[in-house]
């Protein structure tokens, strides 16, 4: 049970910051946004996190001001409170329980002590709005029971609710409807727009909404790209529209500015349209912002706009449509080829970032350094298209070298395979391309990896390959009388009975490299890249391989395909041990022995995965302990 | 008369109707006085620099607002000086523009001019400042037309680049009276410039370049939401503009300047049914005729014996005999035509081509027998006392009788000719008449009206036939009744009296009378049974409409003789790529 207590998770940060739309403060000063399980509270001038409100325990869905303090923040989440925090000093002032997963939360200025939530009742899809009020009391935690129904069968995103002309009437659209409802009269006045499976209003679904601040004005965002401009839909029958088309896809969200003279909206273009007096003619544009804007929101005081896109990111924008800062959170892509690697020299987790760059994250700031552009083309956002992929990326001689694997394949036997060699520059304090291989193995680079060896002195990279051949490549001088340059060759290609290379690695001290050949492990000299000795479990394609280090450098760990850890003793060049462990993903601890496995348990019908750690200095009983764990 | 201001580019009557307003080319607004006998010059106004486009009365009368190059003045009535010249910008989407003209103005009471322009803006004025108040930018090109509901709570108006957009009165919030302009909803029926746009109190009317008058429903004001609140594209006139000489195979084709004369071809093959066949012999274009001076031709007709020729223009009637030797033809206009006969609203020619009938603008009817080379005034039925209406249909029946002719507000009224009198004038009914014609032997008058119905009046026995009021009892299938044009042309069939044949623009229907009628859950537009089914079924479905839609746009459909039919169909394509490229747009994606 002691390995137990060891393994501690520590939330290191990288949520999405693009969840909801962010808030600004009255003096547009901070910006909060929703991350994870906090709120944080960013500046708008310097783009630091100021504070995080730290205190929910579920996921947060919803932070508004507090209409009558503009110093403190509501802030709703899954876990069923509502919070009420002092943001400048960063305190928890009040907890609400209402008791109920809470979607979304929105305040009035004319409604003080109560909020609006979205709730999910009984069935899955079935939400609803209500009004919940929060008693006055003094105490820390208070329970809010009190729930008055406002709206019913809503869409749960928020950007699908919106308040208009001082909380008289709420404006809800769903599917291919808007429902306003007037709190005044108590009715609800409901517009459908055809829905027919016709080419031409077949994309006419309502996507967001948002209300004219002073005027009797609604926009909505459609799926076709369009915005309509309601008016007078106080009556059911006199009530019209106007449409406004520019964008070419969904439109992601709209915001009215705060007096309502222009019109903001964005979608997948990536482009930010600020409307001026709802006029098609007269708008402006802000290009080039990188990724699908999801969020728009603007600032009370009327100074700043900002968006949240896709990439987990949210750009501040100035009135004058000029991007301010960017706080830029841990890009998620869907596919992450390179997986997780640590920079040697800042420490920052590197992984996919953008489409072909890679973004270097700092953990303890819970923020993005930088990214590096990888592929250097201009990327094309359309749906279909087959694009050029960063498969691998290693990191070699404590971060002086980065080598990097693109690769694209648009048939079966076309593949088109790029590696890069890129040096750190000390001047600039960045990386810079050194040299480009075109097509360095004739298929599928299966694995990359640097001699991180002291002792020696030329940088040594090895690249593993389906093609059934590993290369070593050497840094050489590559000086002419006009400068002094270095460049990388390959100095030496190996085989083994044509077998494909599924992975390579080097011992700690760099004099051995272990490259498996499907079921075999083969064992060379680096020094003059002899084939030592092979091992061979008949165990399955070996997945991953790795040396132990320090006391425990003298064994070499292979996982193979079909959930079989081994062990082998590069002494007696005999197996020491094999366990069945379906490991993922195994990595060594540079500081210790210790090796992480991580593999996948199946609980019930999903599966999980789970991480262990083991000490390949321990005894065989140990780590069939550790395996009994999962 | 002359207004003595080189060319007139607008006119506006009062509201009161007592004035009228023309706008010249030299820069003059004129005021004339509208008298039930004459028009008299009543005074100028301030003469402004360049010509006045556009003019608007203010519904009081006391104020106008004329629209010219680069500025829109407003004049007051009583003193006839400008009170505000305001000026309009010449930007264009940030370019400079030559000049910036006002197509349209309009006045409206609380004081506000709104203004269209060739930099495609919709401007709103202050007439009591002379301030531009709002400015919405609508096209990239002119917006050419402008119309002011009665309410004064819509307007709309048409561009050159064949939008219509719709402009409405909404408030601000729902609590409060403040009210703007908002440009609510586009409509693009058009493909070409919308030169002329009308708001009627429950929908939009535009038309222009591209030749369609498009009526669009508001649907808010319309009560139940059925088939005649649909959108309208009218594409032809609802008048005939085709006559044939059946005798001799000839076509009169009536354009807006010309006329032509076509001999139809021929053939001597035969086929089977749905056949195209060979042709001995062309069609021959034998003359074109044009008009002098820029005058429309208002109607045109041939004599069933080809050898006569009558059309009118708004103030001229022409007729011309036609001389046939072997292939050559000759033209010879009958001159020293009588001074009443100045224009003519419909000409028809009797059957055996020795009448002409003319139905004058005046509201009379006269009578002119035609002898070879001239003619002799014979008589001119006048309009009953206190009727003031037109004729514009006419029907001879063929043993030259009868002729029925009928007004624009219902009313037909059948004379006999050989007395020269009025016989008996048909019940009034609440539609216009589209189309008239008199069967033969029985004399039998077919009426069609502008909402599809359809009735058969004995002239004889001065009542309707006891087919027609059958059918009225039953009434018409729906489907029948839902037909957007109305019926053009009625003709019969010399050896089946039982058959009426009868078109509009895109059908062509034969009424056999002798079965039965078909109602609403029957089959309106059958397609012809297939030859295999059996005898029973197609006696069963058969009914007394058979309906063919092959041709359309058909604008004329008659029998030449007992075997021939000729159709006339006009491609919309052909009209299309007659007129001038539309401005062109960019389009995404293209």
């Amino acid at each position: 049970m002691v390995e137990e207590e060891s393994v501690r998770v520590v939330r290191c940060g990288g949520s999405e910051l693009n969840f909801r739309r962010a808030v600004f403060s009255a003096d547009s000063k901070y910006i909060f946004c929703v991350s994870g399980d906090f709120v944080k509270v960013h500046s708008t001038a310097t783009e630091e996190c100021v504070h995080i409100l730290q205190g929910h325990r579920n996921l947060v869905t919803g932070i508004q001001l507090n209409p009558n303090n503009h110093l403190q923040l509501y802030s709703c989440s899954f876990d069923g409170t509502v919070k009420l925090w002092d943001y400048v000093d960063g305190i928890l002032i009040k907890t609400f329980v209402v008791g109920l997963k809470l979607h979304a939360l929105f305040t009035l200025p004319s409604a003080e002590d109560s909020v609006f939530v979205i709730i999910n009742k009984e069935k899955p899809d079935v939400f609803q709005l209500v009004s919940v009020k929060l008693p006055k009391s003094s105490s820390q935690e208070i329970e809010a029971k009190e729930l008055s129904f406002v709206l019913d069968y809503i869409n749960q995103s928020p950007k699908c609710i919106a308040f208009g002309n001082e909380g008289e009437y709420v404006a809800a659209v769903r599917d291919f409807y808007l429902s306003v409802y007037f709190f005044k009269k108590k009715t609800t006045s409901r517009f459908t727009l055809s829905s027919s499976r016709n080419k031409k209003h077949a994309k006419n679904n309502f996507t967001c909404v948002a209300c004219h601040p002073k005027e009797d004005c609604i926009a909505t965002g459609h799926k076709d790209g369009k915005i309509r401009l309601w008016r007078n839909f106080d009556d059911d029958k006199k009530y019209t529209y106007t449409c406004l088309h520019w964008h070419h896809d969904m439109v992601m969200d709209l915001a009215f500015s705060v007096t309502g003279t222009s019109l903001l909206s964005g979608g997948r273009e990536s482009v930010l349209v600020e409307w001026r007096d709802a006029t098609e003619k007269n708008k402006e544009f802000l290009p080039r912002l990188g990724a699908t804007i999801e969020h728009i929101s603007v600032s009370p005081a009327g100074d700043l706009f900002c968006t949240s896109h896709s990439d987990n990111k949210i750009i501040v924008i100035h009135r004058n449509l000029e991007a301010s800062a960017v706080i830029q959170g841990l890009v998620k892509d869907s596919n992450i080829f390179t997986g997780l690697m640590v920079d040697p020299r800042t420490k920052a987790l590197v992984l996919n970032g953008k489409p072909g760059h890679l973004q270097f994250y700092s953990l303890q700031h819970d923020k993005q350094l930088y990214n590096l552009d990888i592929i250097q083309q201009e990327y094309i956002n359309d749906y279909g298209l087959i694009q050029i992929e960063l498969t691998k990326a290693a990191f070699g001689c404590y971060g002086n070298w980065l080598a990097t694997v693109e690769q694209r394949q648009e048939k079966e036997t076309e593949l088109e395979l790029q590696m890069k060699l890129w040096m750190y520059n000390k001047k600039t304090q960045g990386f810079v391309l050194n040299t480009k291989v075109n097509m360095p193995h004739e298929d599928h680079i299966t694995a990359l990896c640097f001699c991180n060896a002291e002792k020696f002195e030329n940088p040594t990279l090895v690249t593993s390959s389906k093609d059934g051949h590993f290369k070593v490549w050497i840094l050489t001088d590559d000086s002419d009388i006009y400068k002094k340059a270095v460049g990388w060759t390959c100095d030496f290609v190996g085989s083994y009975h044509k077998y494909q290379a599924t992975n390579c690695c080097f011992s700690e001290d760099g004099s051995l490299l272990a490259v498996s050949f499907e079921e075999i492990v083969t064992i060379w000299d680096s020094e003059t890249w002899e084939l030592k000795c092979t091992f061979c479990q008949r165990a399955g394609k070996i997945r991953h391989l790795c040396f132990g280090r320090l006391t425990c450098s003298k064994y070499l760990l292979g996982a193979t395909e079909n959930g079989i850890l081994c062990c082998w003793n590069l002494l007696s060049c005999a197996l020491e041990w094999s366990a069945k462990l379906n490991v993922r993903v195994m990595e060594p601890d540079p500081n210790s022995e210790n090796i992480a496995a991580i593999s996948r348990s199946s609980v019930g019908s999903d599966c999980k995965y789970t991480p262990y750690f083991d000490n390949t200095s321990k005894s065989l009983t140990k780590i069939f302990f550790l395996t009994s764990l999962i | 008369m002359d207004a003595f201001g080189g060319p007139i580019w607008s006119m506006a009557v009062s509201p009161c109707g007592s004035q009228l307003l023309v706008g010249c080319e030299d820069g003059s607004v004129k005021l004339f006085q509208i008298t039930p006998d004459k028009i008299q010059f009543e005074r100028n106004f301030d003469r402004q620099k360049s010509r006045i486009l556009s003019l608007s009365w203010h519904p009081s009368g006391t104020h106008i607002a004329a629209g010219s190059i680069d500025y829109i003045s407003v004049f007051d009535v009583k003193s006839g000086s400008a009170v505000h010249k305001m000026l309009v910008d010449r930007q264009y989407m940030g370019v400079s523009k030559r000049k910036c003209i006002i197509w349209g103005v309009a006045f409206l009471s609380d004081g506000t001019v709104i203004s269209v322009d060739s930099a495609g803006k919709v401007q709103f004025w202050d007439s009591a400042t002379g301030t531009l108040v709002k400015n919405h930018l609508i096209a990239n090109a002119d917006v050419q037309s402008i119309a002011v509901s009665d309410q004064e709570d819509s307007f709309v108006v048409g561009t050159a680049e064949g939008t219509v957009f719709h402009f409405q009165l909404v408030s601000v919030t729902s609590n409060s009276s403040e009210k703007q302009w908002v440009r609510t909803k586009p409509f693009q029926h058009h493909t070409h410039d919308v030169r002329a746009v009308a708001h009627s109190p429950t929908a939009l009317i535009s038309g222009g370049t591209d030749t369609h008058l498009v009526i669009r429903p508001l649907m808010e004001k319309v009560e139940v939401k059925n088939y005649d609140a649909a959108l309208r594209k009218i594409t032809f006139p609802h008048r005939r503009l085709i006559s044939c000489s059946k005798k001799r195979h000839l076509l009169l084709f009536q354009f807006a300047h010309h006329l032509e004369l076509w001999r139809l071809g021929s053939t001597v093959a035969t086929g089977k049914n749905g056949d195209t066949l060979p042709l001995s012999k062309d069609a021959d274009h034998l003359l074109h005729l044009k008009t002098k001076g820029p005058e429309n031709i208002i109607c045109s007709c041939i004599s069933p014996c080809g050898s006569w020729i009558a059309y009118s223009t708004t103030s001229r009637f022409f007729l011309y005999r036609l001389n046939y030797e072997h292939d050559n033809i000759s033209l010879q206009r009958v001159s020293k035509m009588p001074a009443f006969l100045r224009s003519a609203l419909q000409i028809l020619f009797s059957e055996d081509s020795t009448k002409l009938f003319v139905a004058s603008n005046q509201g009379s009817l006269h009578i002119i027998r035609l002898l070879e080379g001239s003619f002799k005034h014979l008589h001119t039925l006048q309009p009953q006392s206190g009727t003031v209406e037109s004729m514009c249909l006419l029907a001879v029946s063929p043993d030259g009788n009868w002729l029925a002719a009928s007004g624009t507000s219902a009313g037909v009224h059948v004379y006999n000719i050989k007395h020269l009198k009025l016989h008996c004038t048909v019940p009034a009914y609440n539609f216009p008449v589209t189309a008239l014609a008199i069967a033969p032997n029985t004399n039998n008058l077919v009426i069609a009206h502008s909402d599809q119905q359809v009735f058969e009046y004995s002239i004889p026995d001065k009542q309707y036939t006891e087919w027609s009021r059958t059918i009225q009892k039953q009434g018409f299938h729906y489907l029948w009744l839902q037909r957007d044009t109305p019926i053009t042309h009625i003709s019969f069939h010399p050896k089946r009296p039982m058959h009426i044949l009868l078109h509009d623009a895109y059908m062509f229907c034969i009424i056999d009378k002798s079965l039965p009628l078909p109602n609403d859950k029957t089959l309106l537009y059958n397609p012809l049974p297939p030859t295999n089914e059996s005898d029973v079924i197609r006696r069963r479905t058969a009914h007394a409409f058979k309906i063919s839609k092959i041709y359309k746009p058909l604008l004329f459909m008659d029998l030449l003789d007992e075997r021939t039919l000729v159709a006339v169909e006009r491609p919309l394509d052909d009209i299309i790529a007659q007129l001038p490229p539309p401005i062109k747009k960019k389009k995404f994606g293209t």
